[in-house]
Protein backbone atom coordinates (compact mmCIF):
# COMPACT_ATOMS: atom_id res chain seq x y z
CA UNK A 1 0.00 0.00 0.00
CA UNK A 2 1.14 3.55 -0.70
CA UNK A 3 2.48 5.28 2.40
CA UNK A 4 0.92 8.74 1.92
CA UNK A 5 -1.63 10.57 -0.24
CA UNK A 6 -2.32 14.22 -1.01
CA UNK A 7 -6.00 15.02 -1.54
CA UNK A 8 -6.27 17.64 -4.29
CA UNK A 9 -9.82 18.68 -3.47
CA UNK A 10 -12.04 20.25 -0.81
CA UNK A 11 -15.33 19.81 1.04
CA UNK A 12 -17.15 16.53 1.46
CA UNK A 13 -15.13 14.52 -1.07
CA UNK A 14 -11.82 15.57 0.47
CA UNK A 15 -13.10 14.38 3.86
CA UNK A 16 -14.34 11.11 2.34
CA UNK A 17 -10.87 10.39 0.93
CA UNK A 18 -9.15 11.45 4.16
CA UNK A 19 -11.34 8.97 6.07
CA UNK A 20 -10.44 6.15 3.69
CA UNK A 21 -6.73 7.01 4.00
CA UNK A 22 -6.90 7.00 7.79
CA UNK A 23 -8.72 3.66 7.85
CA UNK A 24 -6.05 2.18 5.56
CA UNK A 25 -3.18 3.56 7.65
CA UNK A 26 -2.08 5.94 4.88
CA UNK A 27 -0.67 9.33 5.92
CA UNK A 28 -2.84 12.14 4.50
CA UNK A 29 -2.12 15.63 3.22
CA UNK A 30 -4.90 18.15 2.60
CA UNK A 31 -4.65 21.32 0.55
CA UNK A 32 -6.83 24.35 1.11
CA UNK A 33 -7.41 27.86 -0.18
CA UNK A 34 -7.51 31.00 1.96
CA UNK A 35 -11.33 30.80 1.88
CA UNK A 36 -11.21 27.28 3.35
CA UNK A 37 -8.84 27.92 6.28
CA UNK A 38 -10.38 26.20 9.31
CA UNK A 39 -12.82 24.13 7.22
CA UNK A 40 -13.20 20.49 8.26
CA UNK A 41 -11.16 19.02 5.38
CA UNK A 42 -8.23 21.28 6.24
CA UNK A 43 -8.33 20.25 9.90
CA UNK A 44 -8.73 16.51 9.59
CA UNK A 45 -5.66 15.55 7.57
CA UNK A 46 -2.32 14.64 9.13
CA UNK A 47 -0.92 17.71 7.42
CA UNK A 48 -2.53 20.62 5.54
CA UNK A 49 -0.98 23.03 3.05
CA UNK A 50 -2.32 26.46 2.09
CA UNK A 51 -2.13 26.60 -1.73
CA UNK A 52 -3.48 30.03 -2.58
CA UNK A 53 -6.34 32.54 -2.67
CA UNK A 54 -10.04 31.70 -2.91
CA UNK A 55 -10.52 31.67 -6.73
CA UNK A 56 -10.14 28.02 -7.83
CA UNK A 57 -7.75 28.79 -10.69
CA UNK A 58 -5.31 30.20 -8.11
CA UNK A 59 -5.69 27.26 -5.72
CA UNK A 60 -7.53 23.99 -6.41
CA UNK A 61 -7.04 24.28 -10.18
CA UNK A 62 -3.41 25.35 -9.93
CA UNK A 63 -1.30 22.34 -10.96
CA UNK A 64 2.04 23.86 -9.96
CA UNK A 65 0.94 24.75 -6.43
CA UNK A 66 -0.54 21.33 -5.84
CA UNK A 67 2.56 19.55 -7.11
CA UNK A 68 4.66 21.85 -4.96
CA UNK A 69 2.58 20.93 -1.89
CA UNK A 70 3.13 17.24 -2.70
CA UNK A 71 6.90 17.77 -2.99
CA UNK A 72 7.14 19.75 0.25
CA UNK A 73 5.16 17.18 2.27
CA UNK A 74 6.77 14.14 0.63
CA UNK A 75 3.38 12.78 -0.46
CA UNK A 76 3.69 9.63 -2.53
CA UNK A 77 0.30 9.75 -4.27
CA UNK A 78 -2.36 12.28 -5.33
CA UNK A 79 -6.12 11.65 -5.17
CA UNK A 80 -7.97 14.22 -7.32
CA UNK A 81 -11.55 13.56 -6.06
CA UNK A 82 -14.14 14.77 -8.59
CA UNK A 83 -14.41 18.12 -10.37
CA UNK A 84 -11.39 20.48 -10.29
CA UNK A 85 -8.40 18.66 -11.86
CA UNK A 86 -9.82 15.13 -11.72
CA UNK A 87 -10.45 14.78 -15.45
CA UNK A 88 -7.60 16.99 -16.60
CA UNK A 89 -5.20 14.60 -18.36
CA UNK A 90 -2.39 17.15 -18.22
CA UNK A 91 -2.60 17.11 -14.42
CA UNK A 92 -2.49 13.30 -14.32
CA UNK A 93 0.48 13.40 -16.70
CA UNK A 94 2.23 16.05 -14.57
CA UNK A 95 1.79 13.83 -11.50
CA UNK A 96 3.34 10.90 -13.34
CA UNK A 97 6.27 13.03 -14.51
CA UNK A 98 6.79 14.28 -10.94
CA UNK A 99 7.04 10.66 -9.78
CA UNK A 100 3.67 10.74 -7.98
CA UNK A 101 1.09 7.95 -8.07
CA UNK A 102 -2.13 9.36 -9.57
CA UNK A 103 -5.15 7.67 -7.95
CA UNK A 104 -7.14 7.09 -11.13
CA UNK A 105 -6.68 5.80 -14.66
CA UNK A 106 -3.68 6.64 -16.83
CA UNK A 107 -3.57 10.13 -18.35
CA UNK A 108 -3.88 8.57 -21.80
CA UNK A 109 -7.27 7.07 -20.93
CA UNK A 110 -8.45 10.36 -19.37
CA UNK A 111 -7.44 12.13 -22.59
CA UNK A 112 -9.06 9.49 -24.79
CA UNK A 113 -12.41 9.47 -22.96
CA UNK A 114 -12.42 13.26 -22.55
CA UNK A 115 -12.61 13.67 -26.33
CA UNK A 116 -16.34 13.03 -26.84
CA UNK A 117 -16.06 12.18 -30.55
CA UNK A 118 -13.11 9.85 -29.98
CA UNK A 119 -14.85 8.20 -27.01
CA UNK A 120 -17.96 7.59 -29.12
CA UNK A 121 -15.90 5.93 -31.88
CA UNK A 122 -14.05 3.80 -29.33
CA UNK A 123 -17.34 2.60 -27.84
CA UNK A 124 -18.77 1.77 -31.29
CA UNK A 125 -15.67 -0.39 -31.87
CA UNK A 126 -16.24 -2.11 -28.51
CA UNK A 127 -19.83 -2.92 -29.47
CA UNK A 128 -21.38 -0.44 -27.00
CA UNK A 129 -24.53 1.25 -28.39
CA UNK A 130 -24.34 5.02 -28.97
CA UNK A 131 -27.12 7.52 -29.76
CA UNK A 132 -27.88 7.21 -33.50
CA UNK A 133 -26.49 10.24 -35.30
CA UNK A 134 -23.54 11.71 -37.16
CA UNK A 135 -20.09 10.33 -36.50
CA UNK A 136 -18.59 13.83 -36.70
CA UNK A 137 -19.59 17.37 -37.71
CA UNK A 138 -21.98 17.52 -40.67
CA UNK A 139 -20.74 19.35 -43.75
CA UNK A 140 -23.97 20.93 -44.99
CA UNK A 141 -27.73 21.26 -44.62
CA UNK A 142 -28.09 18.52 -47.27
CA UNK A 143 -26.01 16.13 -45.22
CA UNK A 144 -28.01 17.02 -42.10
CA UNK A 145 -31.21 16.28 -44.05
CA UNK A 146 -29.96 12.89 -45.22
CA UNK A 147 -28.71 11.94 -41.72
CA UNK A 148 -31.89 13.12 -39.98
CA UNK A 149 -34.01 10.95 -42.28
CA UNK A 150 -31.71 8.05 -41.52
CA UNK A 151 -31.80 8.34 -37.69
CA UNK A 152 -35.47 9.37 -37.64
CA UNK A 153 -37.22 12.51 -36.33
CA UNK A 154 -37.27 14.18 -33.86
CA UNK A 155 -33.57 15.00 -34.03
CA UNK A 156 -31.32 17.32 -32.06
CA UNK A 157 -28.80 19.68 -33.66
CA UNK A 158 -25.83 20.16 -31.32
CA UNK A 159 -22.77 22.40 -31.47
CA UNK A 160 -19.74 20.21 -32.21
CA UNK A 161 -17.55 22.44 -30.05
CA UNK A 162 -20.15 22.80 -27.33
CA UNK A 163 -21.42 21.13 -24.22
CA UNK A 164 -23.73 21.56 -21.27
CA UNK A 165 -26.82 21.69 -23.43
CA UNK A 166 -25.95 25.14 -24.81
CA UNK A 167 -27.00 25.87 -28.37
CA UNK A 168 -29.00 22.68 -28.90
CA UNK A 169 -32.02 22.89 -31.22
CA UNK A 170 -34.73 20.24 -31.43
CA UNK A 171 -36.23 19.50 -34.86
CA UNK A 172 -39.55 17.68 -35.00
CA UNK A 173 -39.82 17.09 -38.77
CA UNK A 174 -38.08 17.69 -42.09
CA UNK A 175 -40.11 20.83 -42.82
CA UNK A 176 -38.52 22.54 -39.82
CA UNK A 177 -34.95 21.44 -40.50
CA UNK A 178 -33.66 24.34 -42.64
CA UNK A 179 -34.74 27.03 -40.17
CA UNK A 180 -33.49 25.05 -37.17
CA UNK A 181 -30.16 24.41 -38.91
CA UNK A 182 -29.61 28.14 -39.45
CA UNK A 183 -30.55 28.91 -35.82
CA UNK A 184 -28.25 26.20 -34.44
CA UNK A 185 -25.34 27.37 -36.62
CA UNK A 186 -25.80 30.93 -35.42
CA UNK A 187 -25.97 29.89 -31.75
CA UNK A 188 -22.97 27.59 -32.05
CA UNK A 189 -20.93 30.33 -33.70
CA UNK A 190 -21.89 32.85 -31.01
CA UNK A 191 -21.31 30.56 -28.05
CA UNK A 192 -18.31 28.49 -29.15
CA UNK A 193 -16.75 30.33 -32.09
CA UNK A 194 -17.51 27.44 -34.43
CA UNK A 195 -20.71 26.80 -36.39
CA UNK A 196 -19.98 23.05 -36.80
CA UNK A 197 -23.00 20.90 -35.90
CA UNK A 198 -23.81 17.28 -35.06
CA UNK A 199 -27.10 15.53 -35.74
CA UNK A 200 -28.40 13.12 -33.09
CA UNK A 201 -31.69 11.38 -32.49
CA UNK A 202 -33.71 13.31 -29.88
CA UNK A 203 -34.69 11.08 -26.98
CA UNK A 204 -38.01 11.90 -25.34
CA UNK A 205 -38.09 11.65 -21.55
CA UNK A 206 -35.14 9.25 -21.22
CA UNK A 207 -33.69 7.86 -18.00
CA UNK A 208 -30.08 8.31 -16.90
CA UNK A 209 -28.63 5.02 -15.71
CA UNK A 210 -24.93 4.50 -15.10
CA UNK A 211 -22.72 1.59 -14.16
CA UNK A 212 -19.86 1.75 -11.66
CA UNK A 213 -16.85 -0.06 -13.08
CA UNK A 214 -13.47 -0.85 -11.56
CA UNK A 215 -10.33 -2.17 -13.20
CA UNK A 216 -6.89 -3.16 -11.96
CA UNK A 217 -3.44 -3.28 -13.54
CA UNK A 218 -3.75 -7.00 -14.13
CA UNK A 219 -6.51 -6.33 -16.67
CA UNK A 220 -9.36 -7.44 -14.45
CA UNK A 221 -12.53 -5.29 -14.87
CA UNK A 222 -15.66 -5.67 -12.73
CA UNK A 223 -18.88 -3.72 -12.32
CA UNK A 224 -20.53 -2.68 -9.03
CA UNK A 225 -24.05 -2.59 -10.47
CA UNK A 226 -26.04 0.40 -11.64
CA UNK A 227 -27.23 3.75 -10.32
CA UNK A 228 -30.17 5.74 -11.62
CA UNK A 229 -29.69 9.51 -11.68
CA UNK A 230 -32.67 10.71 -13.73
CA UNK A 231 -33.62 13.57 -11.41
CA UNK A 232 -31.40 16.40 -12.61
CA UNK A 233 -31.54 20.03 -13.54
CA UNK A 234 -29.21 21.85 -15.91
CA UNK A 235 -27.46 18.49 -16.45
CA UNK A 236 -26.59 18.30 -12.76
CA UNK A 237 -27.84 15.36 -10.72
CA UNK A 238 -29.95 15.95 -7.62
CA UNK A 239 -31.12 12.47 -6.57
CA UNK A 240 -29.40 9.14 -7.24
CA UNK A 241 -30.25 5.59 -6.29
CA UNK A 242 -29.23 1.99 -6.59
CA UNK A 243 -30.76 -0.25 -7.85
CA UNK A 244 -32.58 1.60 -10.64
CA UNK A 245 -36.31 1.21 -10.05
CA UNK A 246 -38.23 -1.12 -12.37
CA UNK A 247 -35.20 -2.07 -14.45
CA UNK A 248 -35.74 -5.46 -16.06
CA UNK A 249 -33.06 -8.07 -15.28
CA UNK A 250 -32.47 -8.52 -19.01
CA UNK A 251 -31.80 -4.81 -19.61
CA UNK A 252 -29.63 -4.60 -16.49
CA UNK A 253 -27.58 -7.51 -17.76
CA UNK A 254 -27.05 -5.79 -21.13
CA UNK A 255 -26.10 -2.51 -19.42
CA UNK A 256 -23.50 -4.00 -17.08
CA UNK A 257 -22.09 -6.19 -19.87
CA UNK A 258 -21.69 -3.14 -22.16
CA UNK A 259 -20.12 -1.11 -19.35
CA UNK A 260 -17.49 -3.74 -18.61
CA UNK A 261 -16.80 -4.26 -22.33
CA UNK A 262 -16.33 -0.51 -22.83
CA UNK A 263 -14.01 -0.15 -19.84
CA UNK A 264 -12.01 -3.22 -20.87
CA UNK A 265 -11.65 -1.89 -24.43
CA UNK A 266 -9.77 1.18 -23.21
CA UNK A 267 -7.71 -0.72 -20.62
CA UNK A 268 -9.41 1.06 -17.75
CA UNK A 269 -7.69 0.99 -14.35
CA UNK A 270 -9.23 2.21 -11.05
CA UNK A 271 -12.82 3.43 -10.43
CA UNK A 272 -14.87 4.87 -13.28
CA UNK A 273 -18.45 5.27 -14.41
CA UNK A 274 -20.03 4.41 -17.72
CA UNK A 275 -23.06 6.69 -18.21
CA UNK A 276 -25.98 5.65 -20.40
CA UNK A 277 -29.29 7.11 -21.42
CA UNK A 278 -32.13 4.65 -21.48
CA UNK A 279 -35.38 4.89 -23.41
CA UNK A 280 -37.73 1.95 -23.19
CA UNK A 281 -35.65 -1.15 -23.79
CA UNK A 282 -32.86 0.68 -25.61
CA UNK A 283 -29.76 2.21 -24.06
CA UNK A 284 -27.00 4.41 -25.43
CA UNK A 285 -23.52 5.37 -24.21
CA UNK A 286 -23.42 8.98 -23.00
CA UNK A 287 -19.90 9.38 -21.62
CA UNK A 288 -17.39 7.86 -19.28
CA UNK A 289 -16.41 9.64 -16.07
CA UNK A 290 -12.79 8.70 -15.51
CA UNK A 291 -12.84 9.41 -11.77
CA UNK A 292 -14.64 8.80 -8.51
CA UNK A 293 -18.29 9.85 -8.83
CA UNK A 294 -20.16 12.17 -6.43
CA UNK A 295 -22.85 9.51 -5.98
CA UNK A 296 -20.51 6.58 -5.21
CA UNK A 297 -22.01 6.22 -1.66
CA UNK A 298 -25.27 4.67 -2.95
CA UNK A 299 -23.19 1.93 -4.52
CA UNK A 300 -21.18 1.51 -1.32
CA UNK A 301 -24.40 1.18 0.69
CA UNK A 302 -25.93 -1.55 -1.47
CA UNK A 303 -22.67 -3.50 -1.97
CA UNK A 304 -21.19 -2.88 1.51
CA UNK A 305 -17.85 -2.18 -0.20
CA UNK A 306 -15.42 0.71 0.29
CA UNK A 307 -14.76 2.10 -3.19
CA UNK A 308 -12.28 4.77 -2.07
CA UNK A 309 -10.16 2.33 -0.09
CA UNK A 310 -10.10 0.05 -3.14
CA UNK A 311 -8.94 3.04 -5.22
CA UNK A 312 -5.92 3.43 -2.94
CA UNK A 313 -5.18 -0.32 -3.10
CA UNK A 314 -5.39 -0.50 -6.89
CA UNK A 315 -3.31 2.69 -7.26
CA UNK A 316 -0.69 0.94 -5.10
CA UNK A 317 -0.49 -1.82 -7.71
CA UNK A 318 -2.54 -4.34 -5.75
CA UNK A 319 -5.17 -6.46 -7.55
CA UNK A 320 -8.88 -5.65 -7.13
CA UNK A 321 -9.97 -6.72 -3.63
CA UNK A 322 -13.15 -8.41 -4.96
CA UNK A 323 -14.15 -10.84 -7.69
CA UNK A 324 -17.30 -10.13 -9.72
CA UNK A 325 -19.34 -12.85 -7.99
CA UNK A 326 -18.55 -11.33 -4.57
CA UNK A 327 -20.10 -8.00 -5.53
CA UNK A 328 -23.75 -8.36 -4.56
CA UNK A 329 -26.39 -5.63 -4.60
CA UNK A 330 -28.57 -5.88 -1.46
CA UNK A 331 -31.54 -3.70 -0.55
CA UNK A 332 -31.76 -0.14 -1.84
CA UNK A 333 -30.03 3.20 -1.26
CA UNK A 334 -30.95 6.76 -2.26
CA UNK A 335 -28.83 9.91 -2.18
CA UNK A 336 -30.10 13.48 -2.03
CA UNK A 337 -27.56 16.20 -2.78
CA UNK A 338 -27.88 18.97 -0.23
CA UNK A 339 -26.93 22.00 -2.31
CA UNK A 340 -26.75 25.60 -1.09
CA UNK A 341 -29.37 26.61 -3.63
CA UNK A 342 -32.84 28.07 -3.48
CA UNK A 343 -35.29 25.65 -5.11
CA UNK A 344 -37.99 28.33 -4.90
CA UNK A 345 -35.85 30.59 -7.13
CA UNK A 346 -35.05 28.07 -9.87
CA UNK A 347 -32.08 26.65 -7.90
CA UNK A 348 -30.20 29.96 -7.75
CA UNK A 349 -26.98 29.75 -5.69
CA UNK A 350 -27.40 30.68 -2.04
CA UNK A 351 -24.03 31.51 -0.48
CA UNK A 352 -23.92 32.45 3.20
CA UNK A 353 -22.66 31.52 6.64
CA UNK A 354 -23.96 28.33 8.21
CA UNK A 355 -25.50 29.43 11.51
CA UNK A 356 -26.87 26.02 12.53
CA UNK A 357 -25.90 22.60 11.19
CA UNK A 358 -27.32 19.39 12.61
CA UNK A 359 -27.46 16.57 10.05
CA UNK A 360 -29.73 13.60 10.79
CA UNK A 361 -28.61 10.16 11.94
CA UNK A 362 -30.22 6.80 12.60
CA UNK A 363 -30.46 3.32 11.06
CA UNK A 364 -29.58 3.34 7.38
CA UNK A 365 -28.64 7.03 7.36
CA UNK A 366 -25.25 8.24 6.12
CA UNK A 367 -24.23 11.88 5.74
CA UNK A 368 -21.09 12.80 3.81
CA UNK A 369 -20.72 16.46 4.74
CA UNK A 370 -18.08 19.03 3.91
CA UNK A 371 -19.19 21.78 6.26
CA UNK A 372 -19.65 22.67 9.91
CA UNK A 373 -21.39 25.42 11.85
CA UNK A 374 -19.74 28.78 11.21
CA UNK A 375 -18.44 27.83 7.75
CA UNK A 376 -18.82 30.64 5.25
CA UNK A 377 -20.07 29.05 2.03
CA UNK A 378 -18.55 31.25 -0.67
CA UNK A 379 -19.40 31.99 -4.27
CA UNK A 380 -16.12 30.46 -5.44
CA UNK A 381 -16.97 26.75 -5.38
CA UNK A 382 -19.58 24.17 -6.15
CA UNK A 383 -22.68 24.56 -3.89
CA UNK A 384 -22.64 20.97 -2.57
CA UNK A 385 -22.76 21.08 1.24
CA UNK A 386 -23.44 17.42 1.97
CA UNK A 387 -24.84 14.19 0.59
CA UNK A 388 -27.63 12.56 2.53
CA UNK A 389 -27.86 8.81 1.88
CA UNK A 390 -30.66 6.54 3.12
CA UNK A 391 -30.45 2.78 2.77
CA UNK A 392 -33.05 0.12 3.51
CA UNK A 393 -33.98 -3.48 2.90
CA UNK A 394 -36.40 -2.29 0.23
CA UNK A 395 -36.77 0.89 -1.83
CA UNK A 396 -39.89 1.79 0.20
CA UNK A 397 -37.92 1.57 3.44
CA UNK A 398 -35.11 3.71 2.00
CA UNK A 399 -37.66 6.36 0.87
CA UNK A 400 -39.32 6.40 4.32
CA UNK A 401 -35.94 6.82 6.03
CA UNK A 402 -34.97 9.55 3.57
CA UNK A 403 -38.19 11.48 4.27
CA UNK A 404 -37.68 11.33 8.03
CA UNK A 405 -34.02 12.33 7.67
CA UNK A 406 -34.84 15.28 5.38
CA UNK A 407 -37.49 16.50 7.82
CA UNK A 408 -35.06 16.51 10.74
CA UNK A 409 -32.07 17.97 8.82
CA UNK A 410 -31.16 21.34 10.36
CA UNK A 411 -29.24 23.64 7.99
CA UNK A 412 -29.67 27.35 8.71
CA UNK A 413 -28.09 30.55 7.46
CA UNK A 414 -28.61 29.78 3.78
CA UNK A 415 -31.19 28.19 1.51
CA UNK A 416 -30.86 24.50 0.65
CA UNK A 417 -32.42 21.99 -1.72
CA UNK A 418 -34.07 20.12 1.20
CA UNK A 419 -37.67 21.33 0.46
CA UNK A 420 -37.26 20.15 -3.14
CA UNK A 421 -36.09 16.70 -2.03
CA UNK A 422 -39.10 16.35 0.30
CA UNK A 423 -41.41 16.98 -2.66
CA UNK A 424 -39.54 14.41 -4.76
CA UNK A 425 -39.82 11.76 -2.02
CA UNK A 426 -43.56 12.47 -1.66
CA UNK A 427 -44.30 12.41 -5.40
CA UNK A 428 -46.13 9.51 -7.01
CA UNK A 429 -43.74 9.57 -9.97
CA UNK A 430 -40.68 8.98 -7.80
CA UNK A 431 -42.39 6.43 -5.56
CA UNK A 432 -43.50 4.47 -8.59
CA UNK A 433 -40.06 4.69 -10.18
CA UNK A 434 -41.29 6.62 -13.20
CA UNK A 435 -38.64 9.34 -13.47
CA UNK A 436 -36.82 10.83 -16.45
CA UNK A 437 -34.20 13.50 -17.02
CA UNK A 438 -36.61 16.19 -18.25
CA UNK A 439 -38.94 16.13 -15.20
CA UNK A 440 -37.39 18.92 -13.14
CA UNK A 441 -37.39 21.33 -16.09
CA UNK A 442 -41.00 20.37 -16.80
CA UNK A 443 -41.86 21.47 -13.25
CA UNK A 444 -42.87 18.02 -12.00
CA UNK A 445 -41.70 18.74 -8.44
CA UNK A 446 -42.66 22.41 -8.16
CA UNK A 447 -44.25 23.56 -4.90
CA UNK B 1 -36.12 58.37 -15.23
CA UNK B 2 -32.80 56.61 -14.52
CA UNK B 3 -33.17 53.14 -13.05
CA UNK B 4 -30.72 51.00 -11.09
CA UNK B 5 -29.92 47.50 -12.35
CA UNK B 6 -29.45 45.39 -9.22
CA UNK B 7 -27.76 42.04 -8.65
CA UNK B 8 -30.34 39.43 -7.62
CA UNK B 9 -27.70 37.13 -6.15
CA UNK B 10 -24.25 37.36 -4.58
CA UNK B 11 -21.43 36.55 -6.99
CA UNK B 12 -18.26 37.59 -8.77
CA UNK B 13 -18.55 39.72 -11.92
CA UNK B 14 -17.61 37.27 -14.67
CA UNK B 15 -18.24 39.38 -17.77
CA UNK B 16 -19.52 42.84 -18.62
CA UNK B 17 -21.72 42.42 -21.65
CA UNK B 18 -22.81 46.03 -22.25
CA UNK B 19 -21.18 49.46 -22.18
CA UNK B 20 -22.34 53.03 -21.56
CA UNK B 21 -24.39 54.23 -24.51
CA UNK B 22 -25.65 50.76 -25.48
CA UNK B 23 -29.38 50.37 -26.01
CA UNK B 24 -30.79 47.31 -24.28
CA UNK B 25 -34.19 45.63 -24.36
CA UNK B 26 -35.97 44.36 -21.26
CA UNK B 27 -34.38 41.01 -20.33
CA UNK B 28 -31.06 41.65 -22.11
CA UNK B 29 -28.02 40.74 -19.99
CA UNK B 30 -26.14 43.81 -18.75
CA UNK B 31 -23.44 41.87 -16.88
CA UNK B 32 -22.88 38.19 -16.09
CA UNK B 33 -22.15 37.02 -12.54
CA UNK B 34 -20.43 33.80 -11.57
CA UNK B 35 -21.58 32.14 -8.39
CA UNK B 36 -20.94 28.58 -7.25
CA UNK B 37 -19.81 27.48 -10.71
CA UNK B 38 -22.89 28.96 -12.42
CA UNK B 39 -22.92 31.88 -14.82
CA UNK B 40 -25.95 34.03 -14.11
CA UNK B 41 -26.89 37.05 -16.23
CA UNK B 42 -28.14 40.23 -14.56
CA UNK B 43 -30.82 41.42 -16.93
CA UNK B 44 -32.11 44.89 -17.78
CA UNK B 45 -35.45 45.37 -15.95
CA UNK B 46 -36.75 47.45 -18.89
CA UNK B 47 -35.64 48.84 -22.25
CA UNK B 48 -33.28 51.79 -22.15
CA UNK B 49 -29.81 53.14 -22.70
CA UNK B 50 -26.94 52.11 -20.40
CA UNK B 51 -25.71 55.25 -18.58
CA UNK B 52 -23.09 53.70 -16.35
CA UNK B 53 -21.56 50.34 -15.39
CA UNK B 54 -20.79 50.41 -11.66
CA UNK B 55 -18.67 47.23 -11.37
CA UNK B 56 -15.51 45.71 -12.83
CA UNK B 57 -14.73 42.15 -13.88
CA UNK B 58 -13.54 40.05 -10.93
CA UNK B 59 -15.34 42.23 -8.36
CA UNK B 60 -17.57 40.58 -5.75
CA UNK B 61 -21.10 41.98 -5.55
CA UNK B 62 -23.74 41.32 -2.91
CA UNK B 63 -27.41 40.64 -3.55
CA UNK B 64 -29.14 44.00 -4.02
CA UNK B 65 -26.01 45.91 -5.09
CA UNK B 66 -26.42 48.27 -8.04
CA UNK B 67 -24.33 47.01 -10.97
CA UNK B 68 -25.42 49.49 -13.65
CA UNK B 69 -27.69 52.46 -14.27
CA UNK B 70 -30.13 52.75 -17.18
CA UNK B 71 -31.26 56.10 -18.57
Amino acid sequence: MIESVLVANRGEIARRILRAARAAGVRSVAVYSEADAGWPHAREADEAVLIGPAPARESYLNVERILDAARRTGAQAVHPGYGFLSENWRFAQACEEAGLVFVGPSWRVIQQMGDKVGARREMVRAGVPVVPGSDGPVASLDEARRLSAEVGYPVMLKAAAGGGGIGMVKVTDEAGLATAYATAERRAQAAFGSAALFVERYLTEPRHIEVQVFGDRGGQVVHLHERECSIQRRHQKLVEESPAARLSPALKERLTRAAVAGARAVGYVNAGTMEFIVQGDEFYFLEMNTRLQVEHPVTEEVTRLDIVRAQLQVASGEPLPWRQEEIVQRGAAIECRIYAEDPAKNFMPSPGTISRWAPPSGPGIRVDSGVAEGCQVSVHYDPLLAKLVAAGGTREEAIARMQAALESFVAEGLKTAIPFHLRVMASAAFREGRTHTQMVEQGAFNA
Amino acid sequence: MPEDVKAHITGVVFQITSKPGDSVAAGDPVIVLESMKMEIPVEAPRAGKVREIKVAEGQTVQEGDTVAILD
